[in-house]
């Protein structure tokens, strides 16, 4: 649904074909102008034979068919990720499928997002865990304190840490995925790789590990006010075990939600984050088709982002089936 | 009286926590700041001089630092001197002396005193002159604080147009050649004019490190020949400097003050206006769900969670990309991609709680119909619990407007603070470092940010009393 919508959209009811069309008229007749041999044809069957050319390449591309009938055949093809050839774009090995296009972008992004929500993910549940065992503490108050860093989106964080870490002080790349020129050996590929994620990923978690940290504690500190959590307590078990089994297992299900809403949002915040950091991901592609107004390559990018949200919610309920007893299949 | 008050009681609550005092007065600047800039330059005005090319800001340095670094700095960097003709300036004369019957010679000499410890950006000589045949004749003589003479062009000039000393290779050549003799030995570098004409004509100029500007007084002298009774030679020259206004400029000589104090009133409204009214809309559209039920209630419900799997900001710069829109149409899109958000589901499940309130079978029983229903008696009761939020909210579509700007898609007229960092990142200000001109928008940004995020907070330790206790 989401995908017709989006054809529709970025139709606008036929107006992105009008530029088409009067771009391929303008590209004919230059091309029939230029060429020395109509030469000497009369400048009405000149203009005939542009009209001819012209139709020719309508008929090719389908331009001829009515919208509605088109955009039923768009959902089609975008659901079977048959997405087209691109206007102008190509992907590296030279192809203009934007199916290829996209994929040789797709990696990037999921390597970067991937790992950055991971361990966001893992630093603010054991973050949270620790301190709201230890709430009122100096480490509790400093969170707390700054929590409000959120208010500020990663991406931006982003561009102070390159003037920092990359303007300044020279330590560390301003952007790209790996050195140029890049190296052979596989250990070192990574090795370059790993150091231009530092700085993306920093941003994020500057931004992001404070509020997730503070909302997991406040979570927490709920769940371990239980009458069962002070059953264990007055029982004498170790706090590790309480911690483990009596407060993160009833926590875990809505923490899966939650995880899945913030991946979901960060392929969002991952475009932006990757213009600034000149990332080569599908976030960069999009930016710039949209400069070039590459409508083939806008669209699949924009049922790919559809799809990645999909698949993530789709992930999350399986785990969050397993994490549950209760929404199990066939368990009662 | 019962309800100012109230509000007066609220206030004081509200004012025991810090983060609200400093939050509201970080929004009181910016409220003032805005009110400042609609009324000081009118929209037409900032979008003209921020559209109007280079013409308009031709006296302006490039990329130039704001004038108040020089108090930090143990160096002072130069400041733009201007000298005209055409204004009553000290420092700036022109005579005008006929030799026969048609022809005449005027004679401009302008001086001007060089006090920093920087060279200039760049020097440029402006002139204009009115004739009808024959185009007057110009020889220009520089002269320096230690009598040093150059002459630096023969000119025939057109009715309008300028002398760009900066990038005349004939000029560099005969500088480079003087400093040979002088000393004997070429200089380690090539010698541009403003270094050519400012330094101190010593060992020192031999090496770029080293060369430093000479302070004095400095002599222009211009004599012209006019062929025609009538005719005219207007003069201005202008000795770039490296700091200009409030704020500095960017690389097409704008003064960034219009944009930066322009970008203020725009994120504001911009923010503000976004938050406020997808809560309201998205309020609006749980209650009647939740108060109608039935057709109404599945049908919204549907078209919502249809919503929630559009990828808003890709679908967004689609829309943007194809539309070519302004600020104000991006807004619209924004809350139209909006309204059908998580907010409906939250609202939805405390209306339905609402609903069967004994109020609200009050009301029914009373005949009170569905609009008034919803609207007075359902909204105003949640009304209070989603302000926090909805404060906390305003920075995320401050920050949505200049990631668009950063992405190119933001208003192509509209001076903004996105537009700002997204001009720096094209011209590579990062890299050449410019920081400035990053720093300054950012600093902005991160302020709006605060101030709604301190107040947000107090706020909603206040409206939800459980946080105060954890």
């Amino acid at each position: 649904m989401a995908v017709y919508i989006a054809i529709l959209i970025a139709n606008m009811g036929g107006y992105v074909d009008e530029i088409i069309k009067s771009e391929i008229r303008f590209q004919i007749s230059v091309k029939v102008n230029q060429d020395p041999a109509y030469k000497l044809l009369p400048p009405a069957k000149k203009s005939e034979l542009i009209e001819e050319l012209y139709q020719l390449e309508i008929k090719r591309l389908g331009l001829d068919i009515p919208f509605i009938l088109r955009s039923h055949q768009y959902l089609l093809r975008a659901l079977t990720l048959d997405l087209g050839r691109a206007i102008y774009l190509t992907s590296d090995t030279g192809s203009k499928l934007v199916k290829n296009i996209i994929m040789e972008r797709l990696p990037a992004t999921i390597l970067l997002f991937t790992t950055i929500n991971v361990i966001l993910f893992l630093i603010s549940l054991m973050l949270g865990l620790y301190v709201s065992r230890r709430y009122g503490s100096r480490l509790d108050k400093l969170i707390v304190t700054l929590s409000p860093l959120s208010s500020i989106p990663g991406w931006f964080y982003g561009i102070i840490l390159i003037l920092i870490f990359a303007a300044s002080l020279h330590i560390l790349p301003y952007g790209g995925l790996v050195d140029v020129p890049t190296p052979e050996d596989p250990l070192q590929y990574a090795a370059s790789v790993l150091k231009h994620m530092i700085l993306p990923i920093l941003s994020w978690l500057i931004a992001y590990t404070f509020i997730q940290t503070y909302v997991r504690r406040t979570f927490f500190l709920m769940f371990s006010q239980e009458d069962y959590v002070e059953m264990a307590e007055a029982k004498g078990l170790p706090p590790r075990i309480i911690e483990r089994r009596y407060i993160l297992k009833p926590t875990m299900p809505p923490i899966i939600t939650d995880f899945s809403l913030t991946l979901i949002s960060s392929w969002m915040g991952a475009i932006i984050t990757e213009r600034v950091f000149n990332w080569p991901g599908l976030g960069t592609l999009l930016y710039r088709a949209a400069m070039m107004l590459d409508s083939p390559v806008i669209i699949g990018s924009v049922v790919i982002y559809a799809y990645l949200l999909v698949i993530t919610v789709f992930v999350l309920d399986l785990v969050y089936a397993i994490v549950d007893p209760r929404v199990r299949y066939g368990v009662t | 009286m019962n309800l100012s008050k109230r509000a007066i009681q609220f206030l004081k609550t509200l004012f025991q926590y810090k983060s609200a005092l400093a939050g509201s007065a970080i929004l009181l600047i910016l409220i003032a700041i805005s009110i400042y800039t609609v009324i000081a330059i009118p929209y037409e005005q900032a979008t003209y001089l921020w559209q109007a090319g280079k013409d308009i800001w031709l006296d302006n340095p490039r990329n130039a630092l704001p004038s108040w670094v020089n108090i930090f700095l143990p160096k002072k960097l130069p400041e733009t001197i201007t000298l005209d003709t055409t204004r009553n300036q000290a420092g700036v004369t022109k005579i005008i002396v006929p030799i026969g019957k048609e022809m005449s010679k005027v004679i401009t000499e302008m001086s001007f005193i060089y006090n920093y410890d920087d060279f200039p950006s760049e020097i440029n000589l402006f002139y204009e002159s009115n004739f009808t045949s024959s185009p007057p004749h110009l020889t220009i003589y520089w002269e320096n604080p230690e009598g040093v003479k150059f002459k630096l062009k023969d000119l025939t000039v057109s009715n309008k147009g300028a002398y760009y000393l900066s990038s005349d290779e004939h000029l560099m050549k005969m500088l480079q050649d003087y400093m040979k003799e002088k000393f004997g030995k070429d200089p380690e570098y090539d010698i541009t004019p403003e270094i050519g004409l400012f330094a101190k004509y010593d060992e020192t100029i031999l090496k770029k490190e080293t060369a430093s500007p000479l302070k004095g007084e400095y002599r222009v002298v211009i004599e012209g020949v006019l062929f025609e009774k009538g005719s005219d030679v207007d003069l201005k020259l202008v000795v770039y400097g490296k700091v200009c206004g409030m704020a500095g400029t960017d690389h097409l000589r704008r003064d960034l003050t219009i944009a930066l104090l322009w970008g203020t009133p725009i994120a504001l409204s911009f923010g503000i206006t976004a938050a406020l009214s997808i809560a309201i809309i998205e309020m609006i559209i749980a209650a009647v769900s939740a108060w109608l039920r039935g057709r109404t209630d599945f049908i919204l419900q549907r078209i919502t969670e249809i919503s929630m799997t559009i990828p808003f900001l890709p679908t967004l710069i689609m829309i943007a990309v194809f539309y070519k829109l302004n600020i104000w149409t991006l807004l619209l899109v924004i809350i139209a991609l909006s309204i059908f958000g998580p907010g409906v589901k939250t609202y939805r499940a405390a209306f339905l709680q609402i609903r069967s309130f004994p109020y609200i079978d009050a009301a029914r029983s009373y005949g009170a119909s569905n609009i008034r229903i919803i609207f007075f008696y359902m909204i105003p009761k949640i009304l209070p619990t989603i302000i926090p939020s909805l404060v906390l909210s305003v920075p995320d579509f401050v920050f949505l407007e200049a990631a668009l700007a950063i992405l190119g898609l933001g208003d192509p007229i509209a001076p903004t603070w996105g537009k700002i960092i997204d001009d720096a990142f094209s011209a590579g200000a990062l890299f050449k470092g410019y920081f400035y001109w990053i720093i300054e928008p950012s600093f902005l940004l991160i302020l709006t940010a605060l101030g709604f995020a301190l107040l947000g907070l107090s706020l909603d330790k206040i409206f939800n009393p459980r946080l105060r206790e954890v």
